[in-house]
């Protein structure tokens, strides 16, 4: 049971940054609601509150997670992926190229990565948008129904961004996996 | 006793800036793919080609909005409902103009 190197940054990049970040979205999208009761939205529920301590660490680790994965994306995988082929050269070392060869799949390129490649970038900012709201003003933000909604609709923008984003990437990479690189040996054959 | 009224300024800023980089980013990123000049220039690392100026100077641009509106903001209390609705709106059209078959409307294509 193998992995080359390329495949471990790729899951590294896709599976432990951008699947967390995505799951830390839905999460913070359910608090989020989970704090906006309607009735709470007065200058009352106004009166500062302690933070959670969780809660700074958990909103932190969500815009750390995001901001890694579209780093992680764009300057270290991405270029493997676009790299252009020297002719005669095996594609399946050079996806772009691969998927582009045939128009049955180019359509993953030029649809499916184009797309990726920029909307990804909106759920980093917007989620960190959101906790930056959260954790610095959190008195406004329990004051006014007008300002969750906000937040909640940016919230929302981010998951949606990271989404598509990342239900691409996972696609893309099933009909034209990043490859190559050392060869890792993770676990000796039985046979 | 009630709290003091909090000014929503701070937080109008960043909800505003953060939708304009968004909208930057669809923008830049649909004249980068219709312009090779404008491609060419944000081509900041070659591995990564114009998506490494594109992402660059969207975010920059974002972050130097967000001060420059946190600034005057500060202890503003603005019309937030008119921001939110601003801001959702470049939000909106930040993300169309990633969509690929969008962005090739404006380029004609």
């Amino acid at each position: 049971m193998e992995l080359t190197f390329r495949e471990l940054v790729t899951a590294l990049h896709g599976m432990l940054f951008g699947g967390f970040f995505l799951m830390a979205l839905f999460a913070a999208f359910v608090l989020l609601l989970q704090l906006s009761h309607p009735e709470q939205c007065s200058a009352q529920a106004a009166a500062a509150q302690p933070i959670p301590r969780w809660q700074t660490f958990y909103l932190i680790s969500m815009v750390v997670l995001g901001w890694a994965a579209v780093l992680t994306g764009a300057y270290i995988v991405y270029p493997w992926y676009r790299a252009v082929a020297p002719a005669g050269a095996d594609l399946t070392l050079y996806p772009k190229a691969l998927l582009t060869a045939r128009s049955s799949t180019a359509g993953w390129h030029t649809l499916g990565m184009e797309w990726k490649e920029h909307v990804a970038w909106i759920a980093p900012m917007a989620a960190t948008m959101v906790a930056w709201v959260m954790l610095k003003h959190r008195a406004a933000w329990n004051a006014s129904c007008q300002v969750r909604n906000a937040v909640l609709g940016l919230a929302a923008a981010a998951f949606l961004a990271a989404a598509i984003a990342g239900a691409w990437g996972a696609m893309i990479d099933k009909k034209a996996p990043v490859t190559g690189g050392q060869t890792y040996q993770l676990m000796r054959s039985a046979k | 006793m009630t709290a003091p009224a909090t000014p929503n300024g701070p937080i109008a800023a960043a909800v505003l800036a953060c939708a304009i980089g968004c909208f930057l980013l669809g923008v830049l990123a649909v004249a980068a793919d219709g312009s090779k000049t404008l491609a060419s220039a944000l081509n900041f690392w070659n591995p990564s080609g114009p998506l490494s100026g594109v992402t660059t100077v969207a975010i920059a641009l974002w972050l130097v909005l967000w001060a420059i509106l946190a600034a005057r903001w500060r202890s503003r209390t603005v019309a937030f409902a008119k921001v939110t609705a601003a801001a959702f709106a470049f939000l909106a059209l930040g993300l169309l103009l990633t969509f690929p078959p969008f962005g090739d409307l404006f380029l004609g294509r």
